[in-house]
């Protein structure tokens, strides 16, 4: 029972990690209905952006993590910018193609920068909490309450604040958004600053238990890919359930299948449902 | 001038092109130069491929890269472990992967759009992931090594570079003319049909799902065979062949010659190699000046240097031939015709 219980508690934390790098990518494609492939990039860059301002500036844990989300953001909005706005009325495969050049660009970057190397990141909370027989290292516990804290706050902000609206309405219907005069511009920037923050944020809680390196976004994002498509692309509840979906499958196939292939647990799960319903199971014919 | 020009377009700028990499090898400097460009022959014949179903069909396929690996392996496991003679794997290769391809296709080609990009995607990670996991099948991440090289045919053994780089180069003119033969044909129109709309094609009475399972089919077996190809050449196997990174490289290649056209792919495919080498001093940061050239790309020449010509050059004529009263119905009619023989 206590391993089960411990299975549990992983997949809260993969799944954590997974719903708030999920919900950059899915609110980023309910305004611009682009797949931004360079997400993970920004998930990588905010995970080196915090081990640097750590390493060589000696910050604390949280001034980093807060600071990495802020250069994440900006980083995200250039993009935006210079990218993604003068293609906004290109056809489906060119920004597609233009994000995987963000891509590949981000990473290339960064290995210039910090090398190819595997670091790995210092955390203040190294110690082991027990509760009633259950073992959890303090830092997966912080990347638990951490990811549904933001959560929780992010849907705040767009439920209860004009700026959040403003999300949701674009998302909706961008005619109607634009006749009750909502900045097009704006949202848009706004959107990716949001997702930005939000890979750095989960980036830098991850990146405790995990390396970073380079390569590290990139299969993450696959699986943020598959939460959306499981979700319903655009949708921030879906990724949020998505995400639990995905964590909890990894972490019991890891346990009960085979840990070689937990990493294929995820895609093949999406493989099975796509089979089944092409549509995604929480979306109603949108495809 | 523009006779000149309009030469090169046809017949004789392919036989120039292909004049000249017959005499490549007398031209390089050193068997290095031989084997760079035969590796880029290997990929070109591979983003041949990819164009098909990306370029004409207008289905972005980001497992391409896996489908090579399938080929690749198919040779290597068959070779190495079996002892097969390199032309049987071989000639499975193509085969497999198109094989594979079906099934693939028939999930995924139920998608559209971005929907299929992200759904190739993840395919294409689970074929890296089963090539690194299951050891006793492809060795893993040690990889597979000693392949033999193609055996000799009608005497001339294939273990120099020159001969191989031959073999490539057969290999991909073959690829080319079966390409320009498929994009030419009633089939080839029924792929840009679907690029250019489904519901279109679909009320011309086209079935979707079996063209773009042709398409896709025909796309991989391409690819499997460059990967054949690749295995025999390279001798040397390792997971990363099946990796994203190739599929980006392809798209790189096909985007920047002009995508949906049967020169723009092989250009550009034949001439970044060759840029890689003169940046060779940026090595593993090459995407830091690539990556930006995609989305300027992107952004400004959205139609490749091939696809931008050809616009232009279809401007200037429209603008040449004054267009009359007459011709300009007549012209839909012919066009309507041609529409309605593809029925």
């Amino acid at each position: 029972m206590d391993i089960f219980l411990q299975q549990v508690l992983n997949g809260l934390t993969l799944g954590g990690i997974y719903s708030l790098v999920a919900l950059g990518l899915t609110l980023v494609y309910g305004i611009l209905h682009v797949p931004n492939f360079a997400h993970g990039a920004f998930y990588m860059a905010g995970a080196f952006v915090s081990f640097h301002l750590m390493k060589a500036f000696g910050l604390n844990y949280w001034l980093a993590m807060i600071g990495s989300a802020a250069c994440v953001a900006v980083l995200a909005t250039l993009a935006e910018r210079l990218v993604f706005h003068p293609l906004r009325h290109a056809s489906g495969l060119h920004p597609m193609i233009a994000a995987i050049g963000v891509l590949l660009f981000l990473e290339a970057g960064a290995q210039a920068i910090w090398g190819a190397d595997f670091n790995r990141m210092q955390t203040p909370y190294n110690g082991i909490i027990d509760i009633g027989g259950l073992t959890l290292p303090s830092q997966r516990l912080l990347i638990i309450v951490g990811a549904f804290t933001l959560m929780v706050a992010l849907q705040l902000f767009l439920k209860r604040t004009v700026m959040g609206s403003t999300i949701i309405a674009m998302a909706q219907n961008r005619d109607g958004a634009s006749l009750v005069g909502i900045d097009a511009n704006k949202v848009a920037m706004l959107t990716f600053a949001i997702s930005g923050a939000l890979a750095a944020i989960a980036a830098t809680l991850y990146a405790p238990i995990n390396l970073v390196y380079p390569a590290m976004g990139n299969l993450v994002i696959t699986k943020a890919f598959v939460i959306i498509i499981l979700g319903g692309m655009g949708s921030v509840p879906g990724a949020i359930v998505g995400g639990l979906i995905i964590g909890f499958a990894e972490s019991f196939g890891a346990f009960y299948l085979s840990t070689d292939y937990k990493d294929i647990v995820a895609f093949a799960l999406l493989v099975i449902i796509l089979s089944v319903r092409p549509q995604g199971i929480f979306t109603k014919g949108a495809r | 001038m523009s006779a000149f020009v309009n030469a090169l377009q046809g017949k004789i700028g392919w036989t120039l092109l292909a004049v000249l990499g017959l005499l490549f090898p007398f031209i390089a400097k050193n068997d290095y130069h031989l084997t760079v460009m035969s590796t880029a022959y290997i990929f070109a014949l591979a983003t041949i491929g990819l164009n098909l179903i990306t370029g004409y069909t207008g289905q972005f396929n980001l497992a391409h890269s896996g489908f090579m690996a399938v080929g690749a392996y198919t040779v290597g496991i068959l070779t190495v472990d079996h002892h097969w003679p390199f032309w049987w794997a071989f000639a499975l290769s193509g085969f497999t992967a198109a094989a594979l391809g079906f099934f693939v296709g028939i999930v995924s080609l139920r998608l559209r759009g971005h929907f299929f990009s992200i759904f190739t995607m993840c395919v294409g990670y689970i074929m890296y992931l089963v090539i690194e996991k299951w050891e006793s099948l492809t060795h893993g991440t040690v990889g597979i090594i000693g392949i033999p090289a193609p055996g000799s045919i009608g005497g001339i053994a294939f273990d120099t570079p020159r001969p191989l780089y031959y073999l490539v180069f057969v290999f991909l003119v073959l690829g080319v003319w079966v390409m320009s033969r498929i994009v030419r044909s009633l089939m080839g129109r029924t792929f840009v049909a679907i690029r250019n709309s489904d519901e279109l094609a679909e009320s011309l009475g086209i079935n979707l799902m079996r063209n773009k399972l042709l398409a896709f089919m025909l796309s991989v077996f391409y690819a499997g065979m460059a990967g054949g190809l690749y295995a025999g050449f390279v001798r040397f196997l390792g997971p990363g062949i099946a990796g994203v990174e190739n599929t980006f490289d392809m798209t790189m290649y096909m985007l920047i010659g002009g995508i949906g056209t049967l020169l723009g792919p092989l250009l550009g495919a034949l001439s970044m190699p060759w840029l890689t080498q003169y940046l060779q001093f940026l090595q593993e940061y090459r995407f830091v000046v690539f990556g930006p050239i995609l989305v300027l790309l992107v952004i400004f020449l959205p139609h490749g240097i091939v696809g931008t010509y050809m616009g232009w050059r279809a401007r200037k004529a429209a603008r040449a031939v004054p267009v009359t009263a007459s011709s300009a119905p007549s012209a839909i009619g012919a066009s309507m015709r041609e529409g309605a023989s593809h029925v």
